[in-house]
């Protein structure tokens, strides 16, 4: 079994890894009620309440495996009936409280929502008067008053999940910005991104081993932080194996993007990036008036994209990575005449284990087409320094003042800062996730050392200059 | 014609910048831009031999380098216009 960081993602890799098996042998109609047993064998239950709860799961988990809802546009859904409506209610005073004389909480409520036991003398909230303001738990010098917050409310930074009426968790996609966090998070895989592994696999088959059109492999650089058990060249000698005529690095996009972003910073003096779609999709939904500001390059995925398409209109492309959001990324008008599919590790995983590949015993494969700086923009602070590369570079005398930023909460501080006109910097690198693209929700496993990893990788590039590395592409 | 020269990762360890180069003159000295089109391409499967890797119309043409490109370009290119 390969490594994951939680039990949850092991449970949709091994639904995810049923799927492509039954869709590589045709048989997926046979199948598709044996599935279910297969997860969860029985007698016994050893997630949910009976076995057949967790069969019924299994079955709506396959859905999303094979696309799921196709009324809802959003590619993250929920698995109502996988929800635990974990019965979390807000600020509540635990057992630590000691029942003091002071009642600094009672003081601090402006609701009058604390109240005392008359036996215990301990603190209790009266839920119909609480408005959850926090003000007790902070005067509480015990720490007795607690917040309880769902984990997957807790991992949703935009306030896009709340609980519908039967207390299920309940996702409103006009807030969503496919961050893919509250999938990792939450403990009862409740909440899931579709998958297209049943099209990638149909695209690769009717290329005819790409003698009918070529289909070609874009993979994040992340990647140099997965697969641990093998060399890179393994694991792309892999990919080779499931059908693709190629694989290029989306870091040669990368290349491509900084170097004109570096350009388009110069002539306008003000830009936030445009690499990261959840990034984009926050100040979408949530800073108008900084939209102008984003940059108008593709993401590095989508601008290697139309490279290749340039060359060979008749190709398919897919991209493999640890986001989610690019799958909403490539519904865009401007993006899917370029990408047809994303896929992510925990999808090419399930791909090369439903076909049996034993990448251990495979050749290296090279990877090789993009710089240091192209690489580096797996994590957090890349882009920036491949954007001030790419303007010592140019010969620019435009003095970049870049600021980089991680995780949803702190893009949020950043771009309150830059609707200030007196603002000290001119460019915001902002990643959705925390760390970059290697804190990715479809990431296998997500450890410390993953950002030296990155670098690591970024240094065995041939190519040390990002113009030496675009030379062959720009004209 | 069209004229590929491999770009992908093998090829361009192996120098495919150089080759690319080499043959942006080429069709310029011998004002071919209306016969050839010219084009990168990425992987054309044969990695292991030596040498870059091209593509003229569907023929695949290994072991080209700096040394053998005028060669190569006689040969297969200029005799075939």
């Amino acid at each position: 079994m390969p490594h994951f960081d939680t039990r949850v993602q092991e449970l949709k890799y091994r639904v995810l890894k049923e799927i492509a098996k039954a869709v590589y042998s045709n048989t997926l109609l046979e199948d598709y009620n044996e599935i279910p047993k297969r997860i969860s064998p029985g007698p016994k239950s050893t997630m949910r309440c009976c076995i057949y709860k967790e069969r019924a799961i299994v079955l709506e988990r396959m859905k999303l495996a094979l696309g799921g809802n196709k009324n809802i546009d959003n590619v993250v859904e929920v698995i109502k009936i996988a929800c635990d409506e974990c019965p979390l209610g807000g600020y509540e005073v635990t057992n630590r409280c000691r029942g003091c004389i002071a009642h600094r909480c009672e003081q601090a409520c402006h609701k009058e929502a604390i109240k005392f036991d008359e036996r215990t003398r301990a603190a209790y909230i009266d839920k119909t008067k609480c408005i959850n303001c926090g003000m007790c738990a902070k005067a509480c010098q015990y720490n007795a008053i607690q917040n309880f917050i769902r984990p997957c409310e807790q991992s949703c930074k935009v306030r896009a999940i709340s609980m519908d009426e039967d207390h299920a968790a309940k996702i409103d996609d006009s807030k969503c910005i496919q961050c893919g966090a509250c999938v990792y998070q939450c403990p009862f895989g409740a909440i899931m991104d579709k998958s297209y592994i049943k099209e990638a696999i149909e695209i690769l088959r009717d290329s005819d081993n790409c003698k009918k059109y070529p289909v070609y492999a874009i993979v994040a650089p992340s990647i140099a932080t997965q697969f641990k058990d093998y060399k890179l060249g393994q694991v792309v000698s892999a990919i080779k194996k499931l059908g693709f005529q190629d694989v290029v690095e989306a870091a040669l996009g990368a290349d491509m993007v900084s170097y004109n972003e570096a350009k388009e910073l110069a002539e306008k003096g003000f830009l936030t990036s445009s690499c990261c779609p959840t990034f984009v999709a926050f100040i979408k939904k949530n800073f108008p008036t900084l939209v102008e500001h984003i940059s108008s390059n593709l993401s590095p995925m989508a601008t290697i994209a139309r490279w290749i398409k340039t060359q060979h209109p008749e190709c398919k492309i897919m991209f493999i990575g640890p986001c989610i959001s690019k799958k909403q990324e490539i519904r865009q008008e401007e993006v899917k005449k370029y990408v047809d599919l994303t896929l992510t590790f925990e999808e090419l995983q399930a791909l090369i284990d439903a076909r049996e590949i034993d990448v251990a015993s495979l050749e290296e494969s090279q990877l090789d087409n993009a710089s240091y700086y192209g690489r580096i923009f797996a994590r957090s602070g890349g882009l920036t320094d491949a954007v001030k590369q790419a303007l010592k570079e140019q010969g620019s005398d435009f003095e970049a003042k870049p600021v980089f930023v991680d995780g949803i909460d702190n893009c949020r501080l950043m771009l309150n800062k830059a609707k200030s006109a007196n603002r000290d910097f001119n460019f915001i690198e902002g990643m959705g996730c925390v760390g970059g693209c290697i804190g990715g929700p479809c990431n296998l496993t997500h450890e410390m050392r993953d950002k030296n990893e990155v670098d690591k990788y970024g240094h065995e590039a041939k190519e040390t200059s990002i113009k030496d590395s675009i030379a062959t592409f720009v004209e | 014609m069209n004229v590929f020269v491999c770009v992908g990762s093998s090829c361009h360890l192996k120098g495919s910048y150089r080759i690319i180069e080499l043959m942006r003159a080429a069709i310029a000295e011998h004002h071919l831009e209306d016969k050839v089109t010219f084009k990168a391409t990425f992987c054309v499967g044969k990695c292991g031999v030596a040498g870059v890797s091209m593509k003229v119309d569907d023929e695949i043409i290994t072991g080209v380098t700096e040394n053998n490109f005028d060669e190569v370009f006689k040969k297969h290119i200029l005799a075939k216009l």
